[in-house]
């Protein structure tokens, strides 16, 4: 297989992934671990370019990086002072932690590898927002107006419990 | 053409650390922290799937796309309780969690 700059630009997508992951569930501070939680979800946003559905990565980075990272920088400010170190875990229950994650990794990845997948492709070319709005709207076979409905509702309903939730007493 | 396995190792990877983060830290906003990453992993396979296997379909597309929406929901309650947890015992550790209302 040869080296394609669509290769490259995935090999560079995917260490930054990995990289920030593993530093936002590593890091001491709570503040710095939100910022790699970010630059994870940037290049989510990434992949989701790369593989042509730039509709989605738009969604990922208004809805994610947007707005669930300025809720998480908040209610961190809010909830914990300065200076706020994670709290040692016993070495025990660390390597217990890692032995058993790495384990399940080892499992997963194996499965994946050696399933025979149907024969996949990949053709170039954008996703028509037209289509998009289309099936988003459409009460046929093919339509989703029913979860979009839905799925407002629960919005609502998230905003209203959120509310009432947090308020003062 | 990127091997769809690629994509997979990298959601498997991700899927991983989250769960890792999620039994290793002992703070609640971290814990949310490695669910979202969870989520990202299983939005990645939705959509690798989508497009590398039912190219004419649209189901992994939309299923990423509500998946997100419900998450966002999913985090601004998780953090309304979260900061209800802090004005009660003024902590969010895990640790100190140990009663609740009644």
């Amino acid at each position: 297989m040869e080296i394609t700059l669509d290769l490259i630009v995935f090999i560079v997508l995917a260490l930054f992934i990995v990289v920030s992951a593993v530093l936002a569930v590593t890091t001491k501070r709570i503040l710095r671990s939100a910022t790699y939680l970010l630059f994870v979800l940037f290049g989510t946003a990434g992949i989701y370019f790369q593989l042509n559905y730039s509709f989605l990565g738009a969604v990922q980075l208004l809805v994610y990086a947007g707005g669930i990272t300025v809720l998480y920088v908040f209610s961190i400010l809010l909830t914990s002072s300065e200076g706020d170190q994670a709290e040692k875990l016993k070495k025990s229950k660390l390597f217990a932690g890692l032995g058993a994650t790495l384990a399940a990794m080892g499992i997963c990845l194996f499965v994946m590898l050696k399933h025979q997948f149907i024969p996949s492709s990949f053709e170039h070319g954008e996703l028509a927002m037209r289509t998009i709005g289309h099936a988003l709207m459409s009460t046929g076979k093919d339509g989703y107006v029913l979860p979009f409905e839905v799925i407002s509702i629960l919005l609502l309903a998230c905003i209203i419990g959120g509310l009432m939730i947090a308020r003062k007493r | 053409m990127i091997p769809m396995e690629y994509y997979l190792i990298v959601s498997t990877i991700l899927m991983f650390v989250g769960i890792y983060g999620f039994l290793t830290r002992r703070n609640l906003l971290a814990m949310l922290i490695s669910v979202e990453l969870i989520l990202n992993s299983v939005d990645i396979n939705f959509v690798v799937f989508n497009r590398f296997l039912f190219p004419e379909h649209l189901e992994g597309f939309f299923f990423s796309l509500f998946a997100i929406g419900i998450s966002a929901a999913e985090t601004a309650v998780a953090i309304a309780i979260i900061i209800n947890i802090y004005r009660n015992i003024r902590n969010i550790q895990v640790r100190n969690l140990d009663k609740m209302k009644w």
